[in-house]
């Protein structure tokens, strides 16, 4: 697993309470990971925060499971 | 209004939740209470070093089972974040008072008729605080999207239905220190006019920070002769007094109509047999000189509730210790039960717990319905020499038994606003 990889999963446990196994990468974190709209967006600012990277609106609603903010934030530091 | 013909229902409190700077639990707080102990003590959660007033009511830790707050047990931590600590405090005393009133509607009927009216005197101040010092340091996009629903006061309702799926009239009084009156007594009266069978309804409070204590000072409304000696610091009517102790909790009940809980065989505490309010219409902080918004209040209480002042035995006074406040409301007491004074018995547990603003009056008439229920008047602690006499006895120092059938609540807040209750033994 990529630095990456962790470190998102690290914070989707952490602020959506789940259970570190149930985070797998198909997870979705609203089907799967019992998260609401407003987890969502602290979610992706916490990924920001984290990263230190900016991800616009229009990015941030189509990262609905831990493998599309994955590939996201690893697009954002590879550019 | 009734024009459909409807008569006005009668409403009892048949469930009850506390947290307080005395702990968690009814009986455990209501114990503690009427053995004279306090709960104030030093602030040691953030710095008082430039606040005139050190001190506070705070709810003490601990786990459920020894009386002491540990969200965990009550909030998961995942949710906890996305609510104030009021809210946090409002849950942990609905879900006592649900539990305590065994009220789970299995249908849809049932939960519809039940309503939830959880008021707070200011709301979620820390919270705001916070936020804003994220937005004045540039990090405005940082916001929290729990920041609005965190702060707002509508929202402890508001989580108390989601967690339990009351769906009746979801509200929040919010009139500062008279909040947790009013949100009993409106909540009753939605029983009595037909809107709801049932509501969960309260005060929740916790500005017990540093901008909740800045502020109070800054309208040089707090005790601060007392930092080094906290738990004399709340002395209603005492003549060393100096301003109100602050305090945080929560008080919750769930009040029934009287057939709704008969029929389901609810263990009934007391009914709600009288409410009044009234306005000063005189200053945003001081009460008006002569007490007659406190006088109004009661009048109009003892009024809806068809009893005389000599029925009352018991009188839960507002008593912030405030030098000014204090002796008006024992001024308006004296004038309105006249001669009957002479056999009321009136403590302000204030003294005890501080000033817990928007939750005080829930609180407190949680303490009437119990001082009816065990026939005991609780104490008015460091009541050692009295500004002045009077022929009520105030219950200084030591609970006393009395024959305690019917109990009014009085709760005064900032704006002029006036609400008394009045209770009554299980019908």
């Amino acid at each position: 697993m990529s630095d990456t990889a962790e470190k998102v999963k690290k914070i989707v446990v952490e602020h959506l309470g789940v259970e570190e196994a149930k985070v797998t990468e198909d997870a979705s974190f609203i089907d799967d990971l019992g998260a609401d709209s407003l987890d969502t967006v602290e979610l992706v600012m916490a990924f920001e925060e984290a990263f230190g990277v900016e991800i616009p609106d229009d990015a941030a609603e189509k990262i609905t499971t831990v493998k599309d903010a994955i590939a996201y934030i690893e697009s954002q530091k590879a550019a | 209004m009734f024009a459909n013909g409807a008569a006005p229902r009668r409403v009892v409190v048949t469930g009850m939740g506390i947290a307080s700077p005395l702990g968690l639990g009814v009986e455990h707080v209501w114990k503690r209470l009427v053995a004279g102990e306090s709960g104030i003590s030093a602030i040691q959660s953030f710095d008082t070093k430039d606040l005139p007033a050190k001190i506070a009511g705070q709810v003490p830790s601990g786990t459920r089972e020894t009386g002491g707050l540990d969200l965990a047990e009550w909030i998961p931590v995942k949710d906890q974040k996305k609510m104030d600590r009021f809210i946090q405090l409002a849950l942990v005393a609905a879900q006592e008072a649900v539990e305590d009133s065994g009220w789970t509607p299995e249908d849809e009927e049932g939960r519809c008729a039940t309503g939830v009216m959880i008021g707070s005197g200011i709301g979620g101040l820390q919270t705001i605080y916070e936020a804003s010092q994220v937005v004045a340091s540039g990090r405005t996009k940082r916001l929290s999207p729990f920041f609005i629903p965190s702060a707002l006061i509508n929202l402890a309702s508001g989580h108390v239905s989601i967690r339990y799926g009351f769906k009746g009239p979801n509200h929040s009084a919010v009139t500062a220190c008279a909040t947790g009156v009013h949100a009993l007594g409106d909540a009753a009266r939605l029983i009595a006019f037909g809107d709801a069978d049932v509501m969960v309804a309260g005060g929740a409070e916790a500005a017990v920070s540093e901008l909740g204590m800045a502020g109070f000072c800054a309208s040089r409304a707090l005790s601060t002769a007392f930092n080094d000696t906290p738990q004399q610091a709340s002395r209603p009517w005492d003549e060393g007094r100096d301003g109100f102790v602050m305090g945080e909790g929560a008080g919750v009940m769930v009040l029934e109509e009287y057939e709704h809980a008969k029929k389901r065989g609810a263990k009934i505490y007391a009914e709600v047999i009288g409410y009044g309010m009234s306005g000063d219409a005189y200053h945003i902080t001081a009460p008006s000189e002569t007490g007659d918004g406190a006088f109004r209040s009661m009048r109009a209480a003892l009024k809806s509730a068809g009893v005389t002042p000599a029925e009352v035995q018991y009188v839960n006074a507002h008593g912030t210790s405030t030098p000014l406040g204090d002796d008006l409301e024992l001024g308006a007491v004296e004038r309105l039960w006249g001669e009957d004074a002479k056999g009321l018995a009136m403590s302000s547990t204030k003294s005890a717990i501080g000033h817990l603003l928007g939750a005080a009056g829930a609180v407190e008439g949680i303490f009437s319905v119990l001082a009816i229920r065990d026939k005991v008047a609780p104490p008015t602690l460091n009541l050692e020499k009295a500004s002045r006499e009077s022929a009520i006895d105030r219950v200084a120092k030591v609970a006393q038994e009395r024959k305690i059938q019917v109990a009014l609540s009085n709760s005064f807040g900032f704006g002029g606003t006036n609400a008394s209750i009045v209770f009554r033994a299980a019908p």
